[in-house]
């Protein structure tokens, strides 16, 4: 047992509807389906950790909807999960689900095989942003919800919001990120929407009345900022935490460490090569998806974080120390306040997030060179 | 079975562009027998890929047929394909001084046009017959009657007897090979002078070498012969002479006056057999050579540069194949400081130029930038000098310049006289005097216009068609170098001056052009992580400025289920764009951009 037991994700792709901006893997799926959907996940679950000898450091059970697959599902998915004893287990959850679908006594047992940490999708306490959304849950049901997972006896919960929605004013972020600090919550994730293709938002994306560049990343900056006052600090892109919460789970995505996949559409990275199940719930194939943990790739993912991509953590996972070309090439960005370049390393800042594609692809392929 | 003199008929086909010419030729060949049905492409004479395209003929082809007349006896022809560009005038006029007659097609649903006249005009400096043919009688819109009267009022030719034809379905084609041996003049021709064979297109070929177009004027040429190029003083041993049969070369013993055939003689390069030369024989040579003979100087400019630095030596490569055979083409190696290596490239006009870059792209599969297009600036310095600039980046101090003077041209639009307005309103925007105005016909006239020839290559034409709808048709001639008030604009990025940008430019026009220039960068250059001031200057004055504002936003905001290859993609596709722009300094320019200010008058 060590700190490099890897991460478990579980994907469970059922909905009760499909949000209209979410091009995830998802469908509705009836009772017979969940139990049998289960009885696979166990299946493989156990045939990953007994072949490989793995103890999980994490868990999370990621959709999808998780809570859509019922507490029974949930809880003997979590007995055949050989985890440590300190590891941490978050759930998905509707806040819709947990209000109109699940008893108090459920959420217990959820809490009582196993599951330390709830992450529920609130995206907006304005009404008029959840309806542009299509998020049927009122404020009502979500301070609801919030109440059974503290009834519960889980202290550890995120809540989402989605930054960029029609109707979006820098005061109604305020509004949605104080709401989550008020709730108690110990986690917060503020995603800016994308249009993807093949949603419906993108076929009506021009009658959206979408915030424009501008006004996204005046909200972006208003959502760092407000979460930093009401004392969640940001250690990713879009993660927010009180001191000490951060999610381990997403931690190793971006810190380029292991992990294990399970279920249609989930990723894993072990034994130095990435791969992933197709989108197909009933008979998911296995596809190689290249090698990973290159200093490329680690780099990448470090600069999304605000800890920065470190000359200790390179020179300790890769014995060399940055190359001199990466900083020559963050210096532009430097001198324009996007990012901090010194000697403990490179960091970006919030508005440097903001830009964080084109600087890191800028960082990259000059070192590259 | 040899065929006298009297019973050749030498004779090329002139028309406006689209006016059937290629057509007709195509049934010509039919009816003589000359090519199998099987073997009949549509306009076959049109061998190029991009002359079937366009419509048009680029080269001049010739060949030679065999036709049975009414009259019981066997006759030859040759016909003589022209280009029919005015960007090819000078090959056009070679061709026609090799002919007796010429076919004038004129398009029976629209008249006479600018090419028609232009072309028919040569023609009789040319003392050619010419027999009026009134093509396209099967479209509906036909107005044969209309055509004909046209002919006879415009170009004053009788066409009581004109054959009215339908080349596309073959109708009444037969006509015009009777009137061919009826009215187009034998050759005078005598076998005994010495020899002098006019050079009217060469073209290269990969085996034998350059295969010389001629049509022997005087004496006589045969293999063994050595021949030499009366201008150029070359000389060469001819190793095949023969004639020019619809899908093959045909070998003979000679070739004597009055013909038209082909010479090899193992001649490495198209610049050895000029468009217009006189060939005679060493051992006999003529006093004199043929007249008209000109060495063809481009007339515009560009640089053109590889969109991949690495692609520099097969851009040389492909541009050394065209000029195997393309005299007219030049290139010389150049270097910009916003686009690395390329080459300064001279061109007849801007359709020359056009089929050029087409055919880099499309027949060598490169990615090209071109630059503006540019003609040559006579300019006089202060210290009494005088020198030629065809390229903004020579283009002399300000303070040393005494006066500028640029190319013009005559030019003449015909068109329905309900676009009088619409057409005089252009070439007064594009600097044109008026000269004068004729009716052709009670509802078409031919406007005449002298034109700067900078105006005309910035997308003259495209704005005639647009303005007229199609209707109005072009033809200019160079004349004189006028006293103009030039300016060089320059482009800044960021504060430094893009070279490639660069143009020289009348004094009046500068501030519509440079806002312009500013609004297309603006909405071409991507926004980057810092503010891109955009200046346009004269003379280091600033006339117009745009912003293009700090891109702001850039993030893949969520991660799914661990997709990290997802977020690896996107980093190679960013990574792969950067390399397709232009690093000017700290600012990374698109292609697009360029193409996109090179092509400023598309969307107005």
């Amino acid at each position: 047992m060590t700190t490099n037991d890897p991460g478990l994700y579980i994907h469970v792709p059922f909905c009760r509807g499909k949000c209209p901006y979410c091009d995830f893997y998802s469908f509705r799926a009836d009772a017979v389906f969940k139990a049998r959907y289960t009885e696979t996940i166990i299946k493989n679950i156990i045939k990953e950790q007994t072949q490989k000898g793995l103890t999980f450091r994490t868990v999370y059970f990621g959709g999808g909807t998780p809570s859509q697959l019922g507490a029974q599902n949930l809880c003997r998915v979590l007995d055949a999960i050989s985890k440590r004893p300190d590891a941490e287990v978050t759930v998905e959850c509707n806040p819709s689900d947990l209000c109109e679908e699940w008893s108090q006594a459920e959420l217990n047992a959820l809490v009582s095989h196993g599951a330390n940490r709830i992450s529920m999708g609130m995206q907006s306490v304005v009404e008029q942003e959840r309806k542009a959304l299509g998020r049927r849950a009122g404020e009502q049901q979500v301070r609801q919800a919030v109440a059974m997972v503290k009834a519960a006896g889980v202290t550890d919960f995120s809540l989402d919001v989605m930054l960029g929605i029609p109707f979006q004013t820098p005061a109604t972020v305020r509004q949605s990120v104080a709401f989550c600090a008020e709730s108690g919550a110990t986690h917060l994730s503020a995603y800016l929407l994308k249009i993807e293709q093949g949603t419906p938002f993108e076929k009506v994306e021009k009658t959206l009345n979408l915030p424009d560049e501008d006004a996204c990343c005046e909200l972006y900056l208003t959502a760092c900022e407000e979460a930093e006052q009401n004392g969640f600090y940001q250690y990713e892109i879009s993660n927010f935490a009180k001191p000490g919460h951060a999610s381990r789970h997403n931690l190793i995505y971006w810190n380029d460490e292991e992990y294990i996949g399970i279920g249609p559409a989930a990723h894993s990275f072990y034994g130095g090569k990435r791969y992933y199940n197709t989108a197909d719930a009933e008979h998911p194939q296995t596809v190689e998806d290249g090698e990973g943990g290159g200093f490329e790739e680690y780099a990448m993912l470090r600069l999304r974080l605000t800890e920065g991509l470190t000359e200790r953590g390179t020179k300790e996972r890769f014995g060399f120390a940055l190359p001199a070309a990466l900083r020559t090439a963050a210096k532009p960005f430097a001198e324009r306040g996007l990012l901090v370049c010194d000697e403990s390393g490179v960091r970006l800042n919030p508005k440097g997030f903001l830009v964080s594609n084109a600087i890191i692809a800028a960082l990259l392929a000059d070192a590259e060179d | 079975m040899s065929i006298p003199k009297e019973n050749i008929r030498n004779f090329c086909i002139i028309a406006h562009i689209d006016h059937g010419k290629s057509t007709l030729a195509d049934r010509l060949l039919e009816l003589t027998d000359s090519v199998a049905k099987r073997d009949m492409t549509a306009q076959l004479l049109d061998d190029m890929e991009l002359e079937r395209e366009r419509g048009i003929t680029i080269k001049a082809h010739a060949v030679k047929l065999d036709y049975h007349a009414q009259d019981g006896q066997d006759y030859v022809f040759n016909l003589i394909d022209t280009p029919g560009h005015v960007d090819f005038n000078y090959e056009v006029s070679r061709s026609l001084a090799a002919c007796e007659g010429a076919l004038l097609i004129v398009d029976a649903s629209q008249g006479v046009e600018a090419q028609t006249l232009a072309n028919t005009y040569l023609a009789l400096d040319h003392d050619l017959e010419l027999v009026p043919v009134i093509n396209k009688i099967d479209l509906p819109a036909a107005e044969p009657d209309r055509a004909a009267a046209e002919v006879e009022d415009v170009i004053g030719l009788d066409c009581s007897d004109a054959p009215r034809v339908s080349a596309k379905t073959g109708l009444n084609v037969e006509q015009v090979l009777e009137r061919i041996v009826r009215d187009i003049p034998a050759p005078k021709a005598d076998e005994n002078l010495p020899l002098r064979a006019l050079i009217f297109d060469s073209i290269y070929d990969s085996y034998r070498g350059v295969i010389v177009y001629v049509r022997v004027m005087d004496g006589r040429i045969k293999a063994g012969d050595t021949m030499r190029m009366m201008a150029t003083g070359a000389q060469f041993t001819v190793v095949e002479v023969g004639y020019m049969r619809a899908t093959s070369l045909e070998p003979a013993a000679e070739l004597t006056a009055g013909e038209v055939g082909y010479i090899t003689a193992s001649i490495k390069t198209v610049g050895d057999a000029r468009v217009g030369d006189t060939v005679t024989t060493a051992e006999n040579p003529a006093s004199e050579a043929l007249p008209g003979y000109r060495k063809v100087n481009p007339m515009v400019f560009c640089g053109i540069y590889p969109a991949d630095g690495a692609d520099y030596e097969s851009l040389r490569e492909a541009l050394a194949k065209l000029q195997l055979n393309d005299a007219s083409l030049s290139f010389e190696p150049e270097t910009s400081g916003a686009l690395g290596f390329g080459f300064r490239c001279g061109f007849l006009g801007l359709l020359h130029l056009e089929i050029i870059q087409e055919r880099l792209e499309r027949e060598y599969d490169l990615d090209l930038v071109t630059t503006v297009p540019s003609v040559v600036y006579k300019i006089k310095l202060t210290d009494g000098s005088i020198v030629e600039i065809d390229n903004p980046t020579n283009y002399p101090d300000p303070a040393t310049i005494a006066s500028c003077e640029e190319p013009m041209t005559n030019a003449h639009i015909y068109a329905p006289s309900d676009y009088v307005g619409a057409i005089m309103d252009l070439c007064q925007e594009r600097r044109g005097v008026f000269k004068d105005m004729s009716y052709i016909t009670t509802d078409r006239v031919d406007i005449h216009y002298e034109l700067p020839l900078n105006e005309i290559i910035y997308d003259f034409f495209d704005s005639l068609k647009s303005r007229t709808r199609g209707y109005a048709s072009f033809d200019y001639e160079l004349s004189e170098y006028q006293p103009s008030k030039l300016v060089k604009l320059d482009v800044l990025l960021n504060g430094e001056m893009i070279d490639a940008l660069s143009f020289i430019i009348h004094a009046d026009k500068a501030y519509g052009r440079a806002r312009k220039i500013a609004e297309k960068l603006k909405d071409n250059i991507p926004r980057q992580m810092f503010e891109i001031p955009i200046q346009l200057a004269v003379g280091g004055k600033v006339i117009a400025r745009e912003t293009v504002k700090a891109m702001r936003k850039d993030v893949l905001a969520k991660c799914y289920g661990g997709d990290i290859t997802r977020k690896k993609k996107l980093l190679e596709k960013q990574k792969e764009g950067k390399k397709r722009m232009r690093q000017f300094g700290t600012v990374e320019v698109p292609q697009e951009a360029f193409m996109a200010v090179l092509k400023l008058d598309d969307d107005k």
